[in-house]
């Protein structure tokens, strides 16, 4: 079989399609819209790439991962063996798996998708992570030996947890001071359980801490101690991922009326502290009959999902520019806000 | 997990607590406040850290029994824990030698009120202290106040105990008499504060107010606890708690105060229904 030949037949299995929840149903409750590969599809699915000697999807991730390789052993059936390739150079694979944008990175440049639909390289991914967790035997990768030096990562949101897993397996002893009372930054409070599931973050804190960080929550650096403080007290480095600061408001009157949120302290309330589930949960959260957000943005996007499950009649987007332009969520992806009534 | 040092009944339905919180007791300054959650399902609610002792590592808190969180922690003991305790939030009371400075506490605000007064009498000046409450029995800080103060009048709205009538009317009596006013500090019930920014206003006598919105992270990631100030939108968490009173808009913060009323009402019933078993 010549190489024309073996990618053509590659080319006949369709990208595959990952189980999810149907819209009218999804659209009324919190849990995870899609629900990942079964073990027959993932292996389906990676047998659609042909290994390109100059992988592009390697070079349009930014974390590098080795994804010829990953792909490779799920396409021979060694899941836990690709599981344990991603880590070694991504500590949240279950995380990037959901919620890194694929279509602009890593997928984007794959060469299947030049003619047709590139590998689904996102739901590969988090296939490996979620086989590796719900086996229960979780891998622990190589660290280097410690070099005695003591880092200090500031937020425990996806920039201080990445740098965290990186320097802590190149032998540092690494510490992350938190603010909030949980892990995780805008995985935890901003984006919501149906995209991310709690359980997951939670999960891949757990395997940070196995690594051997050391997370210090209810920690606002700047006021518990200064980054000075923190060099007075022998750490060599200080990692500042403090994420993206206060919300800006619109400066139009009346923004400040009760029962208009920043998508922020909307999201906080139902993700981090779980208002969806109140009174179960003490921390409330208001109930809009009809419910209209501000922006076209995937932010915009969780709030307005965030609405429809809160029990909105309507949910509006108002946004300034096209449809168009906010329809790369449009695209019949599984996170696609479109089957859930958004785009009418 | 933070430990439960101290519980003293001090009034009906106000209650002190003295937390162990090693870390916040070192750094913290008056004006400043904590951002606590009890347990895994609770709320995040903002309270003023009224004292603290840097050697024994614990902070002071002092809170009216109103909702479901503040029930809930009236029933924690002594030795019980807090889940999470955030802390010092805020900025700290700006505190110099201003001359005369009349410290103006209502209600549950009494505990919010001495601490700026101690600090104040430290810095040399006139501390002049007004408080009050509805009636005698949910009067707070008494003795307190009148230790860190030269001079303290009390105040009762029914006249069960000291001057009878609101804590503005003691106020308004200093400014018709002409005393020299150098600064007012109002904190209390949001309604209180309005009448006595109101009443200083005029005089152009500059009052400080410490506000108490709704908060949820207290970082200044959310906005929950914006507030208008001078017609711009302030976060109480990280630009407050203290603003010019003469600069607040009152009935915004009370509008948003009472958002969530009908929930609130909701918890707390769930609340005394599971207490009562």
């Amino acid at each position: 079989m010549d190489k024309e030949e073996k990618k053509e037949k590659k080319e006949k299995i369709p990208r595959q399609k990952m189980p999810e929840q149907v819209a009218k149903v999804r659209v009324r409750n919190f849990d995870e819209v899609p629900q990942g590969y079964s073990a027959e599809t993932a292996m389906l699915e990676a047998k659609r790439c042909i290994m390109c000697k100059k992988p592009g999807c390697v070079a349009g991730c930014p974390v590098d991962i080795d994804i010829p390789a990953f792909v490779k052993l799920i396409a021979e059936g060694d899941f836990m063996g690709a599981a344990r390739q991603l880590k070694q150079t991504n500590s949240l694979p279950a995380v990037c798996g959901r919620v890194c944008p694929q279509e602009d990175q890593c997928e984007k440049v794959c060469i299947l998708g030049k003619k047709g639909d590139p590998v689904a390289i996102g739901r590969l991914e988090r296939f490996a992570a979620d086989f590796e967790r719900q086996s229960g035997h979780i891998s622990i990768p190589d660290k280097a030996p410690s070099t005695g030096k003591r880092i200090a990562v500031v937020g425990a949101g996806p920039a201080g947890l990445t740098i965290a897993g990186d320097l802590v397996k190149m032998g540092h002893a690494v510490t992350i001071f938190e603010a909030l009372h949980k892990s995780g930054g805008v995985l935890i409070y901003g984006i919501p359980e149906f995209r991310l599931p709690k359980a997951i973050v939670d999960a891949e804190v757990n395997f940070l801490e196995k690594l051997g960080v050391k997370i210090v929550t209810n920690f606002p650096v700047g006021r518990l101690k200064t980054v000075d403080d923190l060099f007075a007290d022998g750490f060599r480095a200080v990692f500042l991922g403090v994420g993206a600061g206060a919300p800006v408001f619109m400066n139009i009157p009346g923004e400040n009326f009760s029962g208009i949120y920043s998508a922020n302290e909307y999201l906080t309330r139902s993700n981090l502290m779980k208002a969806y589930a109140f009174p179960e949960y003490d921390t409330p959260i208001a109930l809009g009959k009809n419910v209209c957000v501000i922006g076209g943005g995937n932010v915009a996007m969780d709030s307005v999902r965030t609405a429809l499950r809160l029990g909105a009649e309507n949910a509006y987007i108002v946004y300034r520019r096209t449809e168009k332009a906010a329809s790369r969520w449009n695209s019949g992806s599984p996170m696609s806000p479109a089957e859930e009534g958004l785009f009418p | 997990m933070f430990k439960i040092i101290e519980r003293k009944q001090l009034s009906e339905n106000v209650v002190k607590n003295v937390i162990h919180a090693p870390d916040i007791a070192v750094r913290r300054k008056a004006g400043q406040f904590v951002i606590l959650m009890i347990n895994e399902k609770g709320e995040r609610i903002p309270l003023t850290i009224v004292d603290t002792d840097s050697k024994a590592g614990t902070l002071t808190i002092i809170y009216q029994v109103v909702g479901k969180t503040t029930t809930a922690l009236a029933d924690l003991k002594e030795g019980d824990y807090i889940l999470n305790v955030l802390g010092p939030l805020g900025h700290a009371t700006e505190i110099s030698n201003f001359g005369t400075a009349v410290c103006v506490g209502g209600g549950v605000g009494v505990g919010v009120i001495y601490p700026i007064a101690k600090a104040l009498r430290e810095a040399g000046c006139n501390v002049v202290s007004i408080i009050g409450a509805r009636t005698k029995a949910l009067l707070i800080l008494e003795e307190e106040t009148r230790r860190v103060s030269h001079k303290l009048t009390v105040c009762t709205d029914d006249g069960t105990y000291g001057f009878h009538g609101f804590v503005s009317a003691v106020l308004q009596q200093m400014i018709d008499a002409g005393e020299k006013i150098d600064r007012v500090y109002a904190i209390g019930p949001v309604p209180m504060m309005r009448v006595l920014a109101n009443l200083t206003r005029p005089h152009k006598i500059k009052t400080i107010v410490s506000l108490n919105p709704i908060m949820v992270d207290g970082t200044g990631m959310c906005g929950a606890c914006r507030v208008s100030v001078a017609g711009k939108t302030r976060f109480t968490c990280v630009d407050g708690p203290e603003f010019d009173g003469h600069e607040v808009d009152f009935g915004l913060l009370m509008t948003r105060l009472q958002m969530y009323t009908e929930q609130e009402k909701q918890a707390l019933e769930k609340c005394r229904g599971e207490r009562n078993g």
